[in-house]
């Protein structure tokens, strides 16, 4: 095995022949387990340069420079706010419960970094290829709602509590639209695993996001409100719950929440890739699984991108305009598309994969612009802003005088 | 010791542990989390018996879901830090006894089974997901019961619609 071509299967049998004089499951265990703590230190690591990417971008976006002083071009100006994070002093409330406040960081990062076990980062390189990885995202997402509400419960503090009924009515209600638009490809590839959903996504045209781009967009918007990101970050509200539930923590543990919650950013950008751009999949990827590593992160670094993008350029939404958004229009939209899709991959089995996906893309546009004119069609029916008083009479310059001597 | 085993030791004597914790807690918010501890553990039981799809459903379904609403339940009637009541009841010994009965029973049952010493059967490559699937909708298999859960879920959300509808 080339070490250069694939060196996580490079490093994993070293390791195996190292052990190779040990009784029968232990080598298997132990390399298991390195195995974990390798994804583990992969996701928090990269944190570290995402939260730099993130200040970066941002900064170019506000046309500001950005981090810039610490390291060539910034680059550790990350390590030195974790410095700083890690010696601020440990706060706790009086009268907090304290082993519910202590476990809820811990709780909220794990339920992150749990997705990555699922997460094929190239052919044969992933945690673990369960059959029902997609279901597996789902239920460990909802971890985070009850880390959420372990820490907004036990800090002992009313904005903290409101803060986290805030966050977990957003999460609960976004989870709807998120799990029905997880289905079309479940549906597209006859299978809830990761790893047969990306294989599955073959050819650039059987990406399914030309099968799928409402699913593929619901996903995107409806993990955007799942992380709390711009434009659904009603979760941290200075006038009304300060800064949510997560008021009460300063230092490491407030470390451990804000690095979940970044690393969740970069996790729904993976897994948009992953499930919607074919994941590692790419030119002479499955000769070299290196090259599909570094598609799999170009790929989730781009989705990264749109996501930061976002975030740096649209204006908060209003709480009441984000329910209704997600249950009168995300929700039937999915499901309608969830239909239609079901039925367009029966009526078409066995056809060319680009004919399939050429079908599928122009239901998508067909249902996109049906719900669109329902949109309308209530808009116009609603009662009009009433206007107040009369309108103004306007100031307008005195017609031309040369124009007026020659009529 | 196998390893599969020292995991379900430890497994089972969580889900044990949390479970007497989740009747003793005096306070019903700690409680209910107790609770999320002993079915995830009972989650990690389903998933050392390779039964995938159950233990993500038992995650999804009881956690995500039932002990979230409970919590949310418990928060927003109660005084929340300051609220515990007395552990007994009047009554305590009626469900004692009831409980001790069924504790008997399942022993009575279980001192018969022969599949003690039987070894797990093999992991199958076959595609459980799929298999649950087919048989939930094929009418050899579980179609009417699926249909009769699916009728009833259907009458409990137009319901909850029902009692949430604002009629003004």
């Amino acid at each position: 095995m080339d070490f250069l071509t694939n060196p996580v299967d490079a490093i994993r049998e070293w390791l195996l022949g190292l052990m190779a004089n040990m009784p029968a499951p232990w080598p298997d265990v132990i390399v298991n387990l390195l195995g974990v703590v390798v994804v583990a230190s992969f996701g928090l690591g990269l944190v570290i340069i995402l939260v730099w990417v993130e200040r970066k971008v941002a900064a170019r976006f506000q046309d500001r420079f950005g981090p810039n002083r610490v390291g060539p071009y910034g680059l550790f100006q990350t390590v030195a706010d974790i410095l700083k994070l890690f010696t601020k002093e440990d706060t706790t409330p009086d009268n907090a419960d304290k082993p519910v406040y202590n476990l809820a960081p811990i709780l909220s990062l794990f339920s992150v970094l749990l997705i990555w076990a699922v997460i094929p980062f190239s052919k044969d390189w992933l945690g673990t290829d369960l059959n029902v990885g997609v279901l597996y995202i789902v239920a460990v997402g909802s971890l985070g709602a009850l880390a959420v509400l372990m820490a907004g419960w036990s800090s002992n503090n009313k904005f903290a509590l409101l803060g986290a009924f805030r966050t977990v009515a957003q999460l609960v209600s976004y989870e709807v639209p998120l799990v029905i638009s997880i289905l079309i490809p479940v549906l597209l590839a006859r299978s809830m695993g990761v790893h047969a959903i990306v294989d599955a996504q073959d050819t650039f045209f059987g990406m399914f996001f030309f099968m799928a781009p409402i699913a593929a967009v619901i996903f995107f918007i409806s993990s955007i409100a799942e992380v709390g990101r711009t434009p659904f970050d009603l979760l941290e509200a200075e006038s009304e719950i300060v800064a949510g539930f997560h008021i009460e923590y300063s230092g490491a543990k407030f470390a451990m929440i804000f690095a979940g919650e970044f690393l969740h950013a970069f996790t729904i950008a993976v897994l948009t890739a992953t499930l919607f751009f074919g994941g590692w999949r790419g030119p002479g990827a499955e000769a070299y699984p290196i090259l599909g590593w570094v598609y799999f992160m170009a790929k989730s670094l781009g989705v990264y991108l749109i996501v930061s993008w976002i975030r740096s350029t649209l204006p908060r939404i209003r709480i009441d305009h984000m329910l209704s958004f997600n249950w009168k229009y995300l929700t039937p939209l999915a499901l309608a598309t969830l239909i239609v899709t079901a039925l367009l991959t029966k009526i078409l089995e066995g056809q060319a994969v680009w004919y399939q996906s050429l079908v599928m893309f122009l239901s998508n546009v067909v249902l996109f612009l049906i719900a669109n004119e329902i949109v309308k069609w209530r808009e116009s029916k609603k009662p009009g802003r009433q206007v107040v008083g009369q309108p103004r009479p306007v100031a307008r310059p005195p017609a031309e005088p040369a124009a007026e001597a020659e009529a | 010791m196998d390893p599969i085993q020292i995991i379900f030791i430890v497994v089972a004597l969580v889900v044990l542990a949390a479970a007497v914790m989740v009747v003793t807690t005096p306070n019903l918010v700690r409680a209910a989390l107790w609770l999320v501890l002993a079915l995830f553990g009972t989650a990690g039981a389903y998933v050392l018996l390779n039964a995938g799809f159950i233990a993500v459903a038992q995650v999804v379904i009881y956690i995500g879901a039932i002990s979230i609403l409970m919590i949310f339940a418990v928060m927003l009637t109660r005084r929340v830090m300051t609220d515990s009541g007395p552990q007994t009841h009047q009554t305590w010994w009626l469900p004692a006894l009831l409980s001790a009965a069924l504790f008997a029973g399942l022993v009575w049952m279980l001192s018969g089974w022969s599949g003690f010493e039987a070894s797990m059967p093999a992991y199958s490559d076959a595609n459980q997901v799929v298999e649950l699937g087919v048989a939930l909708v094929s009418p050899e298999g579980f179609l009417i019961p699926f249909e009769v859960a699916s009728v009833l879920l259907s009458a409990a959300l137009i319901g909850a619609i029902y009692v949430a509808w604002d009629r003004d």
